[in-house]
């Protein structure tokens, strides 16, 4: 058997995951748990095999979710969550965050192969959802989704779905830029003959005739594509603040003033060609400008963590799914496994095993005895527990620091764009540029006055230099999604430019939330003794035990006479005459008293202590060089939620001017950005749980890092992939570059203005300088944005 | 009255009505999703496929 065909034996045929611990054999496929062969086995009875043509191993596992969906059988719910219903067809889009691949389509638009009672589903995949259209009397929502599940897909229904309903999809900017372009088209055509061949006979005749057409096609311009001008520019004005919009306005208002006075006087041919290019290319720049990662969302709040319903427990034991809102204090609850808790509450039944992971970004369980206090926002991981609710959703721990005033505000109003620094300066150079040019023909021959008024107001309308922006930092936007940054707009990339201060979060940022590294202190094992171990571990489910055992070498397996799990202390295994303990220090029986914070199991054989492993962060590729290369340019912290047992390890790796903070609340981490703010800083706060959300929203830029950007992050400005944070310093480097191409297309935009101005205050202004000048200026400055910013990117890799 | 009136008027309105045909298509969402028809479009080959098998084995029993 050659290497490929034992890599594809050992991969499963349908999710690809390798086939760990046995190989489930079906049709000469192999796959890797009886879920993956389950799926394949529905595909190939409905004919649906072409899945796996399409892409190789294409699906996911599907999961256990017995229970969990119980809720959509409830009428007040499925009426919220579907768009359409007459009794008899229901529609309903859900959110599904693992389509990625041409085969997830395929197979979810195929679903009415499934189960003939779905009529038809579409997948938009941009968005990541499918719209199925099914007969609601002989086939639930709940059905539905259960059938989602069954083949691995299964859907994402949050409490923000539910208050939400049905969202409105903008396209007034797409209408607008429409209109403008074809207003823009028709114009040249009518304005070209007039161009050239002035005082030929069959132009005067007509000339009357297209310039009224191209006061027509302005109209809607003017009025409906350029309206957003007008509002801005009356806002800005209000706020004593002279922003780009007010030269554009007020260039949008004198070029139709103008012309249209020029046409109704018989002057000349108007400037009704430059006014309409010229809102159509400042709307394509904003269109440009306006890229949007459907899939993603930058302003998740706990609401997108919670499910919309969770189980009571009513007063003679019967359950009923609840909606989270109306969970009252006192009510009884269940928790599945697998299933977050939505309130604060006490303990009363059964084994808990929190993952707090969602609020502090740790990831090691916790384990709780009844009558225990449990906290919202933390992960069932074994088995089923009943809660008494203290709290009701809105009240709880996790969820008041909701309440705090960040999320409140809106930061874009705070901001001051460079685009807005320069317009200031800009129009304030304008105006003077007018009055003095208009005084000066007033003296000297007055009837060119108003002439070369008008005409400086409209030869120096900035479009260039509005374009400048847009262009660049839209393109930026998306040479950075490619690398998998996905930022929320582009008046990001101007913030990240201004950083200088970085606070780094510790667990799941700039650790790995999945891996770790165990370092062994003690007595050496021997060989029995290590056979022993590592065959004591295999039989343990425990998240340590599964841990060490995947850091162990392989070793052979042996069955073992006596084998027990001792609940939160340890495990014990006897094989002929050696016996060994796994587990918590008073389990093994060591005397040595530890002062370490880190997480540690303690071994013993034969009743004699070996020695215990000390479990260490794994912590991300190439994390001490950025670093390094960042200490130069920022100040750089560390806000940890954790103890301190990383202390000494972290201030080995990193630069020693790295400020470390321990024990840190999620409003202890919001509050030392708010301080740094207030002495000036700059602050870039990266970060990845639940517990950062304040510190996210506070800092001048969040950055969230994600394993999986399809999965849910919170609120942010950024969402970074984990991999690519040991790039950071290139992004930064990035955004600081494409402020300076801005800056060099300002100057070059500013020097087309001056030939303008020339001609303007010469009083020589035709309408055909104008139509050339304008585009011209517009184009090369797009030109040369577009160019430099690849350019600049290729160091980017 | 000259020629040129009536091209003129013919050419806007096949203007006007082409836009307002673009007008329509994006308002009906014509345009919300343009990566998914791309893949969707290569699909057909696979269904045909499909659709193929069960007559071939109709024509074995006959």
């Amino acid at each position: 058997m050659d290497e490929k065909t034992i890599l594809e034996l050992s991969q499963c045929f349908h999710c690809g995951d390798p086939c760990k611990k046995e190989i489930i054999s079906f049709e000469e496929k192999s796959f890797c748990c009886n879920g993956c062969k389950t799926v394949y086995e529905l595909f190939s009875e409905n004919d649906l095999t072409c899945y796996y043509d399409l892409q190789s191993s294409p699906g996911a596992i599907p999961k256990d979710i017995e229970g969990k969906y119980d809720f959509l059988s409830q009428q007040n719910i499925i009426e919220k969550l579907t768009e359409f219903d007459d009794g008899e067809t229901q529609i309903v889009t859900l959110s599904i965050p693992y389509i990625h691949c041409s085969s997830c389509i395929w197979i979810l638009e195929n679903l009415n192969k499934l189960n003939k009672h779905i009529t038809s589903s579409q997948v938009n995949f941009g968005k990541k959802n499918v719209r199925i259209t099914y007969n609601s009397k002989k086939y639930s929502l709940k059905e539905v989704v259960l059938l989602l599940c069954s083949i691995g897909y299964e859907p994402y229904i949050s409490l923000e779905d539910f208050k939400t309903g049905q969202q409105n999809i903008n396209r007034s900017l797409i209408y607008k830029v429409a209109i403008a372009g074809f207003a823009f088209g028709n114009v040249m055509f009518l304005s070209f003959p007039e161009y050239f061949e002035v005082g030929e006979f069959w132009i005067d005749q007509y000339k009357h005739t297209f310039r009224w057409l191209m006061f027509l096609f302005s109209l809607p311009v003017v009025f409906y594509s350029g309206s957003d001008y007008f509002i801005s520019a009356y806002k800005g004005l209000r706020a004593k603040m002279l922003n780009i919009d007010v030269p554009i306005a007020l260039g949008i208002a004198v070029l139709f003033l103008r012309s249209t006075s020029d046409i109704l006087f018989d002057l000349g041919s108007g400037f009704f060609d430059s006014l309409t290019g010229l809102v159509f290319f400042l709307l394509l720049g904003r269109y440009f400008q306006q890229k949007t990662y459907q899939y993603l969302s930058f302003e998740r709040d706990y609401k997108s963590y919670f499910p919309i319903a969770v189980t009571k427990i009513e007063m003679y034991g019967t359950e009923l799914p609840i909606q989270v809102y109306d969970i009252q204090k006192g009510d009884r609850l269940l928790i599945r496994n697998e299933e977050l808790i939505p309130v604060d509450g006490i303990l009363i039944k059964g084994n808990a095993s929190i993952d707090y992971g969602f609020v502090t970004g740790e990831s090691a369980t916790v384990l709780k005895q009844s009558g225990d206090k449990l906290f919202a926002g933390g992960r069932q991981t074994t088995g089923i527990i009943e809660m008494e609710v203290l709290k009701s959703v809105e009240q709880s721990y996790l969820t008041q620091l909701w309440s705090n005033d960040v999320f409140n505000k809106n930061r874009l109003d705070s901001f001051t764009t460079l685009t807005n620094v320069i317009s200031k300066r800009f129009t304030i150079a304008v105006l003077s540029i007018t009055c003095i040019a208009t005084l000066f023909w007033l003296v000297v021959d007055p009837s060119k006055a108003l002439n070369v008024f008008t005409s400086v107001l409209i030869i120096a309308c900035p479009c260039a230099l509005a374009l400048a922006a847009p262009f660049t930092l839209g393109n930026v936007l998306r040479i950075f999604g490619k690398l998998q940054f996905y930022l929320k707009n582009a008046s990001v990339i101007e913030k990240l430019a201004a950083i200088d201060t970085i606070i780094f979060d510790k667990t799941g940022t700039i650790t790995s939330s999945k891996k770790s590294t165990a370092v062994y202190e003690g007595v050496e094992f021997s060989e029995s003794e290590e056979i022993l171990l590592k065959n004591t571990l295999r039989g343990s489910n425990h998240v340590l035990s599964r841990s060490l055992y995947d850091i162990l070498d392989v070793n052979n397996i042996i069955t073992l006479d006596h084998f027990e799990e001792h609940m939160g202390k340890g495990i014990e295994a006897k094989f002929h005459s050696d016996s060994m303990k796994v587990g918590s220090s008073s389990f093994v029986g060591t005397t040595e008293e530890m002062a370490v914070l880190n997480t540690v199991v303690h071994v013993s054989s034969n009743n004699r202590y070996k020695g215990k492993f000390i479990f260490h962060n794994k912590y991300r590729k190439g994390l001490s060089r950025l670093f390094n290369r960042l200490k130069q340019q920022y100040d750089l912290a560390i806000l940890s939620g954790d103890n301190e047992g990383e202390r000494d390890y972290l201030k080995k790796m990193l630069p020693t001017k790295t400020k470390l903070l321990f024990n840190q609340k999620p409003v202890d981490k919001l509050e030392y950005i708010q301080y740094h703010q207030t002495e000036g800083a700059n602050v870039l706060m990266i970060g990845d749980g639940l517990n950062d959300a304040g510190a996210l929203a506070q800092s001048d830029v969040g950055i969230a890092i994600s394993e999986n950007v399809n999965v849910f992050s919170p609120a942010c400005d950024a969402i970074l992939e984990a991999s690519k944070l040991r790039h950071l310093h290139m992004y930064l480097q990035m955004s600081k570059t494409a402020i300076k191409i801005i800056k060099w297309s300002f100057i070059l935009s500013l020097m087309y203005n001056v030939v303008g101005i020339y001609f303007a205050v010469t009083g020589q202004l035709e309408p055909v300088i104008a139509a050339i000048l304008m585009p011209l200026s517009s184009i090369s400055v797009v030109i040369f944005t577009t160019v430099a910013t690849n350019i600049s990117a290729r160091k980017l890799e | 009255m000259s020629v040129i009136y009536v091209l003129l008027t013919i050419s806007i309105i096949i203007a006007v009505v082409f836009f307002v045909a673009f007008i329509f298509a994006v308002k009906n969402g014509q345009y919300d999703d343009s990566y998914t028809p791309s893949i969707r479009m290569l699909f057909e080959d696979e269904l045909v496929k499909d659709q193929s098998k069960p007559s071939i084995k109709t024509k074995k029993t006959n």
